[in-house]
């Protein structure tokens, strides 16, 4: 629902934003992508800044690959079906995934994203300036509590903090959206033998509840 | 066509491509460690970067503002309860009520 009336303030009419939350269905991508536009950023940086969020799907779609049944299209067709919520529910916990069970909550996940972004957006007309009631804070409150999420090691923590860094000091010299893009570069601090390392530990851990 | 449009088709190809590359193209082989620990990363760079230039800038200027209040109080919140929907509210009802002023 918040998805419909924000997509407002970022300039998408009711009938896109339902049609963004219908074709897009990656709700994190689309809020990025909305919000760099209510940055006053251009197309090219918020669909740039979207397939970024969006990158963690390339390891969690490869992951659920081999239980997916059917051939490449099938399961390139089931691919499309994963999201946060579904991959988190339907992992067996010894790296297989309940096909079935991604399948049904990634439907139930898509009819109730698709309706709220309607009547989000239907509501959002109805409530007046978006300013005057604070709607503009959402967004950066939103994603705070997903970044709560997200920086629970010290590294995470580092790179947040770099990310914000580089993004402030970029605000005054770039066109707005331009500052987080590069602020991901942040993430290349996982290149280092220590973060790749974490990676590693944590795969085998996983490997070991086989 | 619009800006939003182009963004929507844009978002569109650019998700359900990341989305079927997962399955088929990678089909069961695992992704190389350094791959897999920048996309790790990915997340808190962007969300950091993201809430840093909503609460902190508008437009090509940095500015302390009503949302700036809003966003950290909200912050506040969500450290306090947990709960993401307390932390949208707080910082809506903040931002607000300092602009009412």
């Amino acid at each position: 629902m918040s998805f419909g009336i924000l997509a407002e303030d970022a300039g998408l009419s009711d009938v896109e934003a339902v049609v963004m939350s219908a074709i897009v269905f990656a709700g994190s991508a689309q809020f990025t992508a909305i919000s760099i536009l209510a940055q006053g950023g251009g197309a090219g940086a918020a669909v740039a800044a979207a397939a970024l969020m969006n990158s963690r799907f390339l390891p969690m779609a490869a992951a659920v690959g081999p239980s997916f049944r059917g051939g490449k299209i099938r399961r390139a067709l089931k691919g499309q079906a994963v999201v946060d919520h579904s991959w988190a529910l339907s992992s067996r916990g010894d790296g297989s995934f309940d096909e079935q069970l991604l399948l049904g909550a990634s439907a139930i996940a898509y009819l109730t994203w698709v309706t709220g972004t309607a009547v989000g957006a239907v509501w959002g007309n109805a409530l007046g300036d978006p300013d005057a009631l604070g709607l503009d804070a959402i967004f950066p409150a939103f994603f705070f509590g997903l970044l709560l999420n997200e920086i629970k090691s010290r590294r995470a923590r580092g790179v947040a903090a770099l990310g914000t860094v580089i993004a402030l000091a970029l605000v005054p010299f770039t066109p707005p959206g331009i500052p987080v893009l590069v602020a991901s570069l942040a993430s290349l601090v996982g290149l280092t033998r220590g973060a790749r390392a974490a990676v590693l530990e944590r795969q085998e851990a996983e490997g070991e509840a086989r | 066509m619009s800006t939003a449009a182009i963004t929507i088709a844009g978002c569109t190809l650019v998700t359900a491509a990341i989305k079927a590359a997962g399955p088929v193209a990678l089909g069961g082989r695992e992704l190389p460690t350094w791959f897999t620990s920048v996309v790790i990363l990915l997340s808190p760079a962007l969300l950091a970067a993201l809430v840093a230039t909503q609460a902190f800038a508008e437009g090509d200027r940095l500015a302390l503002e009503a949302d700036t209040a809003g966003v950290a109080a909200g912050g506040l919140a969500i450290w306090r309860s947990g709960s993401i929907v307390a932390c949208v509210l707080v910082a809506a009802a903040v931002t607000a009520a300092l602009r009412a002023l």
